[in-house]
């Protein structure tokens, strides 16, 4: 009996283990998912949490749910992983021997890593929207704010869905303009990039849509510290920007027990063949999901896509054989944009987002860097897409590798 | 993208000028690319540059300040010094490397 051992069951990890137990045979793999916690979050819905779109409960379901008949599910904190020993450590001593390792841990925001973030303000002027706690501790904050300075920040990349603080800003610009107090509200956001768009194409297509709102932008700003006594972000060269709210999207990590284990780079990150997932270092040791250091975005589409060939990719590779099916690194995002509207972006390692239709050439129903309703629409139905088609791993109508059919390939020239 | 001729050879760059194939760089055209953006290349300049070219070999990305910083050494003040007011776009330009990048 061979024994495949899943670390994390959030979006990867659970899609993993919902294809993986359809493919592997039962009597000869025995699967087991481990994860500290028994809430499976919709992460893509913390965003909404802020504005009252979505309370705390539209986002969250048992864990147990999703995995599969014939897949342990363990309930426990990882201590470490001793890749020699092919053994996997918990908290608790309880040990967990494996034959083969998916590393599916994700990535999480770590306000700990910049100084004076959690100092004295946490959660009163200094915020986050990507955990539940954080986006509900700021939608208290903003049902009763009547206006002020605004930061919407970024500390550094990469981040989980690197379009969301783009989003949070739009959907803030809407909440207060709805409510009456745009005009009393300075918002401006706070990018270590140039600026909110850095590829060509987007940028030619997106470059005013900040800017017709009246959003300010900091761009190169690398943030040294917070002083919460004086309500300041200070860069290393030595800007200070004050504030009276902070919405700050925190340095971003893998798991620790990842460098418990010599696994991660110098973020946590598990350095894997950008095509295969496979480790770098272990043979028998994957990592999918925003664990991982490829260079794409750490995102759900992301993870959904690779999945697909991963699958295949994994059985041939436990049964001796060649890993014929190379990822791409395909992503594809929607933005809501705020007024009901929103865009969608479509890329890979080597495309940059292009304007165009999506998925159908021509038809869509979506469109590419165009702000749309039915991209909205999109976004919205997308909570029940994931909790019924993409965790349990149903088949979907989209292809793994990015397309250039329906694309504006000439908008590159 | 488009061809650019620096001292008489022949890149690849984009519209903003950085070069797009990791192997036309050379030592010599980093020097030219420096001076264009009004620095001169001294040690601790290399530094950051080499520590650049070869994190790019390995991970295929361009190297953000905090990775330069806690895997290269540099502490980012100097980083600021060195290259001011932009140091990861300018970096990124003499090493002839993409970027650091956004998803949009």
């Amino acid at each position: 009996m061979k024994r495949l051992v899943i670390l994390g069951g959030g979006t990867a990890g659970t899609m993993a283990a919902n294809r993986l137990r359809r493919r592997l045979h039962p009597d000869e793999w025995k699967i087991t998912v481990v994860d500290k916690s028994e809430i499976h979050n919709y992460q893509p819905g913390h965003l909404f949490i802020p504005f009252g779109i979505y309370g705390p409960q539209d986002v969250v379901k048992p864990r147990r749910r999703f995995i599969p008949d014939g897949v342990d599910l363990v309930f426990g904190e990882i201590a470490r992983v001793v890749p020699e020993e092919n053994r996997v450590l918990l908290a608790d001593d309880r040990q967990l021997p494996y034959d083969y390792l998916i590393i599916a841990t994700g990535t999480s925001p770590r306000p700990d890593q910049t100084p004076g973030m959690v100092d004295g303000e946490w959660h009163k002027s200094v915020h986050e929207f990507y955990t539940l706690e954080g986006a509900t501790a700021l939608a208290e904050r903003l049902a009763d704010w009547d206006g002020g300075r605004m930061l919407v920040h970024i500390v550094d990349m990469p981040i989980k869905c690197p379009v969301a603080p783009l989003e949070f800003t739009f959907l803030a610009d809407s909440f207060f303009a709805e409510r009456g107090i745009r005009d009393r509200v300075d918002l401006t956001l706070v990018t270590p990039l140039e600026g909110a768009f850095t590829k060509p194409v987007a940028s030619k297509h997106l470059g005013s849509i900040l800017e017709h709102r009246g959003v300010g932008i900091e761009g190169d700003f690398v943030v040294e510290r917070i002083d919460p006594e004086r309500k300041m972000v200070i860069s290393y060269d030595e800007r200070e920007l004050p504030f009276d709210l902070l919405v700050t999207v925190p340095l971003h990590m893998g798991a620790d027990y990842l460098a418990a284990s010599g696994l991660g780079d110098d973020l946590n990150y598990v350095p894997v063949d950008k095509h295969t997932l496979l480790s770098r270092a272990h043979d028998n040791i994957f990592a999918i999901g925003d664990a991982s250091d490829i260079p794409t975005s750490k995102a759900g589409s992301v993870a959904h896509f690779s999945m697909e060939l991963f699958e295949d990719n994994f059985v041939n590779h436990v049964r001796g054989r060649a890993m014929t099916r190379p990822f791409d690194g395909h992503a594809n995002c929607f933005i809501e944009s705020g007024n009901g509207k929103g865009l969608l972006i479509d890329f890979n390692y080597d495309t940059e987002p292009l304007p165009g239709k999506y998925p159908l050439p021509g038809i869509g129903p979506f469109s590419l860097l165009r702000e749309t309703e039915a991209n909205h629409w999109g976004k919205m139905m997308f909570r029940w897409v994931y909790w019924n088609l993409l965790l349990p791993g149903k088949p979907m109508p989209l292809e793994p590798l990015m397309s250039m059919a329906g694309k504006e390939a000439e908008a590159l020239t | 993208m488009a061809l650019a001729t620096i001292e008489g050879t022949q890149v690849h760059v984009d519209d903003e000028g950085f070069l797009t194939d990791y192997d036309e760089w050379s030592e010599d055209l980093a020097q030219v690319l420096a001076a264009r953006i009004g620095i001169g290349l001294t040690e601790p300049h290399w530094k950051a540059i080499r520590f650049l070219r070869e994190d790019f070999k390995q991970h295929g990305e361009t190297a953000t300040i905090r990775r330069i910083t806690t895997v290269g050494g540099i502490p980012t003040k100097d980083l600021f010094t060195l290259f001011p007011k932009q140091p990861a776009k300018k970096m990124a330009y003499i090493a002839g490397l993409p970027k650091p990048r956004g998803c949009v």
